[in-house]
């Protein structure tokens, strides 16, 4: 594991996402992930900038890389992690792009030295904070840290369509339908739903400009956790929490439905299961009150406590063939 | 130790055009000019076409009128035509050894468009030849008697007929095949597209006949362990592994089986569908029919209690102490047929294979629809009982995909219309839907098949599908797996729910393919599958001498060229155990043992353990026809007095100098 971080918070964190920020601060921490914040960084541009103007968009991101890259690395590599999936992409989009195009870098570059500044493509090494978990901390570290494992909790986990595509590293095996995530929480002692639409889009600002999509994006994958019977969904993404946390009751009144399900971002349910408070992680800020479905949380693992009576074979039924995990990390 | 040519040489140099492949690129004209002006040559020329008789007549004739003693031929690759002009040299009664060939088409003209460039190589190129042939020498090529017995490894379908091809002309074949049976993956088919031949009912004759050929000696559950020797003269190592049966007593009747209490997933021949016992034969017709116990599960071998299949065991068969055997033998040539893995879907997670129950593979549905399979041949869901309503299948999976192969396994398309046609046929009211790229059905009887397919009512939707699932949005799709697609026809996303999904999944590189083309010394491409020595004019031969390949191992293919190939291969061998005697290149190494210091340093390195040392005189020699002329000696010798016939250092040494022409030039032009 890298020794030390550039952390870029992105402005979601800031405001809405403050349980992500907070959360993150107090799991970086406990798996000893030194965090230190890119000096008067600026918005990433979210979705809608490179839609409108490309290259102003590059360099508003660029500048990002170009701070990250100016501060003191002690001649090591740089990285750069972003909480937030929309940051990361953007973050990791722009350094790729640059990479690719001499002429993209060196307009983007122009820009940049107005105000002193400059960055060399593939100079930072962009991380999401899952691939930084999962990758470089590794499963294993954070079992040790669980002490509060979060046996019977059913959860989804949501990767949202930002981080594991397009995957510029390639550092996802199943980019479609990743599993990284899904071990993570397992690792916590959670109950993993095989959640169908796990790389489904929230529907982002369609919110704002086309509210019918939106709906009917987010119905389905409250739907998809309801059918799977899921205590809570896990994003990993601040504008995947507000869609799906801010907007529950609008879909209910739309569509007459009826979910209740709490969205938590994946470091505060690391947190829960690191022995965390509710509160020391942002539990209680969001829309649908995460703190009910905690109370399902037991002591020992589901099948303990059933007096693991060996399920006999059905005589009929075929057999399923095992599933197979071919995450392997960073190459 | 520079030697100097031994005669003077009259060079003769000829400039191939290859029709426009190197004059297109190549200046043919000025490189036949400027090489006419070399030291040596007496005749430098360029022509059409080289490798015609009326180029060879060329070389004839000017060997004969201009008395010419060396030959050099700027052509294609020598892998083409070095043979034929070695042959010219020789009709006009020229050592063919003095014969030098320059590659400019293959490492020149075919590897750019810059003509300047290109000239410009092509003559450092035939400088070098024509540097290194003045040192050539008369070289006698090596006889070699050819031993009549041959190994098969495999015993699928391809290695079935190469074996008996074979032992049906006379030769003894040693089969060797790794799994209990021989069959290979065509045992586990139900019918054979497109004539619907049951599968199991045309190739177990063949396995029968395999099993009493007098000529055929079957190795079943065994692996080749060591291979040595050349071309004629293989000495083969076979691990025979342990069955725990002794195949002396046991008459095959199966008490064993039916007494066995353990069950487990029959991953192999059921591929995942069906149980076996621990002790088991995988398929009824089994060919040997002696059962095999499999010690990872067996009961006794795991917890030392059970004795259940020894207890019935009527002849006293079961032997739990055997032990694995190794057995060596002498073969000629080698034909390696060990067939394919299935793609394994589960790299596909959004397909659902391992995740959504009704979600089965190709060979899953084969085993199904089989009416000696784990269902008896109903098409049933995963649950054993519920027939289901509609069926889609998805072709390419894992095929014609940059993310798995970029190729296309070329069985699919037409087996995934076989369950098409199996669905119908068996589910009349069930809606069949097969999603696909492009249907490629080339073949005897393929696209009228095709056509029947169509015609009976199946759905066809041209389209990569996205992805299968089990998230419904509408109430139509609730408890049904949705396979999401873009119908590229009509230009639309479809989702289309169906109950039961079969991802028909390509072919793939046995996944140990790397090692097994190590040992036999074979090449391997980037996918897995076995090299042959030419694409199009040898495509059962390696570019080892004395190895073929056949079936599946060297590329995709179905049944009927596959059984081709299996003939094919088998009429090489055929060929060469007739000839009784070959003649080898006389590319070898020697020793100059009055040089030789005796270090030993080259006895060890020697890969094929050609080297003998003689304690009488401490010399080191080479044993010619052991030798192969691989050449690490020669480079590792410190005193430098092992030279390679054909490679020697004056040879080597005269055509760098002469590749490297214009450096030279530069080095020694006044500045």
């Amino acid at each position: 594991m890298p020794n030390r971080y550039a952390y870029y918070p992105g402005c979601s964190l800031e405001k809405n996402a403050r349980a992500y920020h907070i959360s993150t601060l107090y799991v970086a921490e406990k798996l000893g992930v030194a965090l230190e914040e890119v000096p008067d960084w600026n918005c990433c541009g979210a979705t809608e900038y490179f839609a409108i103007a490309a290259l102003p968009a590059y360099a508003l991101v660029a500048r990002n890389l170009a701070l990250a890259q100016g501060m003191d690395w002690n001649g090591g590599q740089r990285h750069l992690v972003a909480p937030c999936s929309a940051c990361f992409l953007n973050l990791s989009k722009t350094d790729h792009y640059m990479a690719d195009s001499p002429q993209l870098a060196a307009q983007v570059n122009e820009a940049l030295a107005a105000g002193g500044l400059h960055y060399d493509p593939g100079a930072v090494f962009v991380h999401h904070l899952l691939d930084v978990i999962v990758d470089d901390v590794g499963y294993e570290k954070v079992q040790e840290m669980v002490t509060k494992p979060l046996f019977g909790l059913r959860v989804a986990p949501y990767y949202g369509c930002l981080v594991t595509r397009p995957d510029y590293k390639h550092i996802h095996n199943e980019p479609e339908h990743p599993f990284c995530l899904d071990d993570l929480l397992a690792a916590l002692g959670a109950t993993v739903i095989d959640y169908p639409v796990k790389t489904a889009c929230c529907g982002g600002h369609m919110t704002q400009i086309s509210e019918d999509t939106a709906l009917e994006l987010i119905r389905r994958l409250l739907k998809a956790a309801a059918d799977y019977r899921a205590d809570a969904i896990v994003a990993l993404c601040p504008m995947c929490q507000l869609n799906l946390d801010g907007y529950q009751a609008q879909v209910n009144k739309h569509f007459g439905t009826d979910y209740h399900i709490p969205i938590l971002y994946f470091t505060q349910v690391m947190g829960l299961a690191f022995g965390a408070t509710p509160e020391e992680i942002g539990i209680g800020k969001e829309f649908v009150d995460a703190r009910p479905v905690l109370n399902k949380i037991q002591e020992k693992p589901p099948e303990e406590g059933k007096k693991r009576r060996k399920k006999r074979r059905d005589k009929q039924a075929l057999p399923m063939p095992e599933l197979l995990r071919t995450h392997t990390g960073r190459k | 130790m520079q030697h100097k040519p031994q005669e003077k040489p009259r060079i003769g140099v000829y400039i191939c055009h290859c029709g426009t492949n190197i004059a297109g690129t190549v200046d043919v004209e000025e490189v036949a000019r400027w090489a006419g002006e070399l030291e040596g040559v007496v005749v430098a020329r360029d022509y059409k076409f080289m490798c015609s008789s009326l180029g060879q007549d060329l070389i004839e004739n000017d060997i004969k009128e201009k008395k010419l003693n060396r030959i050099v031929v700027a052509a294609c690759s020598p892998l083409m035509h070095e043979k034929t002009f070695r042959g010219a040299c020789q009709k006009a009664g020229l050592n063919p050894y003095f014969f030098e060939m320059a590659n400019i088409r293959e490492h020149d003209a075919w590897a750019t468009d810059d003509k300047t460039a290109a000239t410009f190589k092509a003559k450092a190129l035939v400088e070098g030849a024509v540097n290194r042939v003045k040192f050539h020498m008369p070289l006698e090529p090596i006889p070699v008697d050819i031993n009549p017995n041959t190994l098969v490894v495999g015993g699928g379908i391809a290695g079935i007929t190469a074996a008996l091809e074979l032992a049906n002309a006379g030769y003894h074949v040693y089969l060797v095949e790794r799994s209990p049976s021989i069959g290979g993956h065509m045992a586990q088919l139900d019918k054979t597209f497109p004539t619907l031949d049951c599968s199991a009912c045309i190739l177990t004759p063949k396995m029968v006949d395999v099993g009493q050929h007098e000529n055929i000696t079957l190795l079943a559950y065994s692996e080749v362990e060591a291979v040595e020797g050349y071309l004629g003269n293989f000495t083969i190592t076979v691990r025979k592994k342990a069955r725990h049966v002794n195949e002396d007593l046991c008459t095959g009747c199966g008490i064993c089986i039916e007494k066995c209490p353990r069950k487990v997933i029959d991953t192999e021949f059921e591929a995942g569908l069906g149980y076996r016992k621990v002790i088991y034969r995988p398929f009824p017709q089994a060919v040997p029919k002696y059962p095999v116990i499999d010690t990872e599960n067996c009961t006794f071998f795991q917890r030392g209690k059970c004795r259940a299949c020894q207890i019935f065991c009527p002849t006293k068969a079961i032997d739990f102490d055997q032990e694995d055997e190794l057995i060596t033998f002498q073969v000629g040539n080698i034909i390696i047929a060990t067939g394919y893995d299935l793609f394994d879907a589960r790299r596909i997670p959004q397909y659902g294979y391992g995740r959504l129950a009704n979600v089965f593979t190709s060979l899953e549905f084969e085993r199904m629809v089989n009416a000696a399979g784990p269902t008896g041949g109903r098409i049933v869901l995963r649950d054993g009982v519920t027939e289901p309503r509609s069926v889609a299948i998805i072709h390419c999976v894992g095929s014609r995909d940059k993310n798995y192969h970029e190729y296309c396994s070329k069985i699919c398309c037409m087996y995934s219309l076989k369950f098409a046609h199996l669905v119908r046929e068996r589910l009349p009211d069930a809606e069949v839907y097969n999603f696909y790229i492009d249907i490629r059905a080339p073949g005897k009887g393929y696209e009228e098949f095709y056509h029947r397919v169509l015609h009976e009512g199946a759905h066809l939707i041209r389209g990569r599908v996205a992805e299968v699932t089990d998230a419904a949005r509408e109430p139509g799709e609730e408890g049904k797996l949705i396979v999401q697609v873009e119908d590229t026809l009509i230009g639309k996303q479809r989702r289309i729910p169906v109950d039961m999904v079969i991802l028909s999944a390509g072919i793939e590189a046995r996944k140990d393919s790397k090692e097994v083309a190590q040992l036999f010394k074979m090449g391997c491409d980037f996918d897995g599958f076995f090299v042959e020595r030419h694409p199009k004019l040898d495509p059962v031969a390696t570019m080892t001498e004395g190895v073929f390949i056949a079936g599946c191992a060297q590329g995709p293919k179905d049944i009927p060229d596959t059984v081709a190939q299996g003939a094919a291969a088998a009429a090489r061998v055929a060929g060469l155990i007739h000839q009784g005697t070959v003649l080898m290149e006389p590319v070898r190494a020697y020793i100059h043992e009055d040089l030789c210091s005796g270090c030993r340093i080259c006895n060890n390195l020697c890969p094929y353990n050609a080297i003998v040392f003689h304690e009488d005189r401490q010399k080191s020699e080479v044993i010619t026809a052991l030798c192969q002329g691989c050449g690490t000696c020669v480079a590792a010798c410190p005193s430098g007095v092992i030279s390679g016939a054909h490679f020697t250092n004056d040879q080597i040494f005269a055509q760098i100098e002469g590749v490297l022409w214009d450096v030279r030039a530069k080095a020694t032009a006044p500045s």
